[in-house]
């Protein structure tokens, strides 16, 4: 490969895989250099999408730039080398997750489109009437909505397990949801509203005695924290490009082989199909049968890049420095008057989400702006999440990897700052 | 900071601490719901209209500052206007939050409802301060569907 990922990583980190030096990470990133409204960025909105280094950004400039080409079909040098690279980072991602064959990865946009798939390929395949499907109250619409589709058109019921005032799932109703009518769960593997880290692989047990298959979404969990497909034992497993480093518009969903070669096609075209007549047409092996039409290829290639890059510095350490992080913002956080978190888990990833006082989290948005400082405020695709704590919105703080303490530091007096403004 | 000070003005801050007219109309003949998906703002417009003319008007819901302040400030300009001259303001007035237009002439209520103005160096936010209008729009049409800030093009 020409393009730039392998040599972006000093050699002198290598020698130090379980601390994260910060500063040298930061400079990795060339947005973070930049300062909005006359401030020095501070950006705290990874949960929505995290920035990319600059061994991705190298990788698709290269990409298009002496690769580009058709996968899958030509016999021409480009195709050849465009195809390889695709096809490396498929195994990239397999280890990377710790699936056990490459063709339990299936290239999709991103966690949005994995969940749809399964939904309309396993759900209308192996749901029926009055079956049912356990989700939680945590979950981003993103893991509701096409479940709610699905029940639409099979005429199956949705249950949702209830959360605690921490955000946690109360596992005892967990449990007693659990039915010989119940086809599947999904669940997210961290809320991107609460920050909770849920208890997957204990629940994938719980729902393994019923023969029940678990869906988990994983998108705010594989940028932060190794993700062992084969530990957990879930079924499928879906996490976005965009949220781990990588370009938008790719994701990917691990299935295991046994339930994606059950399943039909999502869509057909190019590519998932290995004879086409007007009479009958047979479909392509995994993973192709998933993968109709030119797929996002610069993005594979990109998230090939990410996971390089993320691997280098190492998950490990990323856990650690992101949990002490967000010990500290938790703890700095606690000293701004009016201030109250919503998600106080005990098994919590770096989401600091914060109501303040009587003041609308669109206004606190709008101030911080101004002072540089990006976080995300609403609903957080996650109605529920919001009904549940009896608030319309709240705003988000969301750590990765190049964040500082200096900038929750940043954050507080951020929040000072608003509060100057309304007092 | 100019930008910042211009949007949060003291008098759109004592609308959001105290709005005016912020309860529910009983005797309403006409009223609807708006909502801003972006943010999860919700508001209830409630208007008793008598011969065209906007006798009484009233509003509830949870939102920002900026869309709780114009939802007060528009009950305000609004109570006796007729329904003609109600939409001739709105339209004045959304020049101005999107920073087409700017105030212009004495006109006493199109002055106070500018106070709102600084809303057009805030992209993100002129749907807040348009929620209002919008559902009064369709409150007074009878609509019965909920007005959302995102069937509005262009701003």
């Amino acid at each position: 490969m020409t393009t730039g990922s392998q040599n972006s990583v000093p050699d002198s980190w290598k020698d130090t895989p379980q601390s994260l030096d910060v500063q040298r990470v930061r400079k990795d990133f060339p947005i973070l250099g930049q300062t909005i409204h006359g401030k020095p960025l501070v950006y705290l909105d990874n949960a929505a999408t995290s920035q990319k280094p600059k061994s991705v950004i190298d990788t698709l400039n290269g990409y298009y730039t002496s690769e580009n080409s058709n996968i899958h079909r030509g016999v021409h040098h480009l195709s050849e080398q465009a195809t390889q690279d695709y096809e490396n980072v498929r195994e990239k991602i397999r280890n990377f997750i710790n699936a056990s064959d490459t063709r339990e990865i299936i290239f999709v946009r991103g966690t949005t489109e994995a969940i749809n798939l399964v939904a309309q390929s396993y759900g209308r395949s192996f749901i029926k009437k009055d079956d049912e499907i356990v989700i939680s109250a945590m979950e981003h619409h993103s893991n509701i909505v096409p479940w709610q589709i699905l029940c639409e058109q099979v005429g199956a019921r949705l249950r949702v397990i209830p959360i605690n005032n921490d955000g946690e799932l109360l596992l005892g109703e967990y449990t007693s949801l659990l039915n010989d009518r119940t086809r599947l769960v999904a669940i997210t593997h961290v809320s991107n509203a609460l920050g909770t880290i849920n208890p997957i692989r204990q629940m994938v047990d719980e729902a393994h005695r019923y023969d029940i298959p678990v869906l988990v979404d994983g998108a705010q969990a594989a940028p932060h924290m190794k993700v062992d497909v084969r530990n957990l034992g879930c079924d499928f497993y879906a996490f976005s490009g965009h949220k781990l480093f990588g370009p938008t518009g790719i994701g990917v969903l691990y299935g295991k082989a046994k339930l994606l070669e059950a399943m039909p096609p999502y869509q057909g075209g190019g590519d998932m199909i290995s004879l086409v007549t007007f009479e009958k047409t047979h479909y392509n092996v995994l993973p192709y049968k998933f993968e109709a039409g030119t797929p996002h290829i610069a993005g594979v290639i990109g998230l090939g890049a990410a996971v390089d890059y993320v691997n280098e510095i190492g998950l490990d350490a990323i856990e650690v420095y992101e949990s002490q992080l967000l010990s500290y913002g938790t703890e700095a956080l606690s000293e701004v008057p009016g201030l109250r978190r919503v998600g106080t888990a005990k098994n919590k990833a770096g989401v600091l989400s914060f109501v303040l006082g009587e003041i609308h989290a669109h206004d606190i948005g709008t101030i911080l702006d101004r002072e540089g400082i990006a976080i995300r405020t609403g609903h957080h695709c996650a109605m529920p999440v919001m009904q549940r704590f009896g608030v319309p919105a709240t705003a988000r703080a969301s750590l990765a990897l190049y964040n500082t303490k200096e900038e929750l530091d940043a954050l507080v007096r951020g929040l000072h700052r608003v509060i100057e403004v309304f007092d | 900071m100019s930008d910042l000070s211009e949007l949060y003005q003291e008098v759109i801050l004592d609308h959001n601490k105290s709005p005016h007219n912020f309860r529910k109309l009983e005797d309403a003949n006409r009223s609807a719901d708006g909502y801003n998906p972006l943010c999860g703002d919700q508001v209830t417009v409630y208007v008793r209209l008598n011969g065209g003319v906007i006798q009484e008007i009233s509003f509830q819901g949870m939102g920002c500052a900026i869309s709780k302040a114009s939802a007060s400030m528009m009950t305000d300009a609004l109570k006796g206007k007729t329904e003609a001259e109600a939409q001739a303001l709105f339209d004045l007035v959304h020049k101005i939050f999107v920073g087409e237009q700017e105030c212009q002439g004495e006109n006493p209520d199109l002055k106070k409802l500018s106070l709102l103005s600084g809303v057009s160096q805030f992209p993100a936010r002129v749907k807040c301060a348009t929620l209002s209008w919008h559902t009064l729009v369709s409150a007074l049409k009878g609509e019965k569907k909920i007005a959302s800030t995102e069937e509005e093009s262009g701003s």
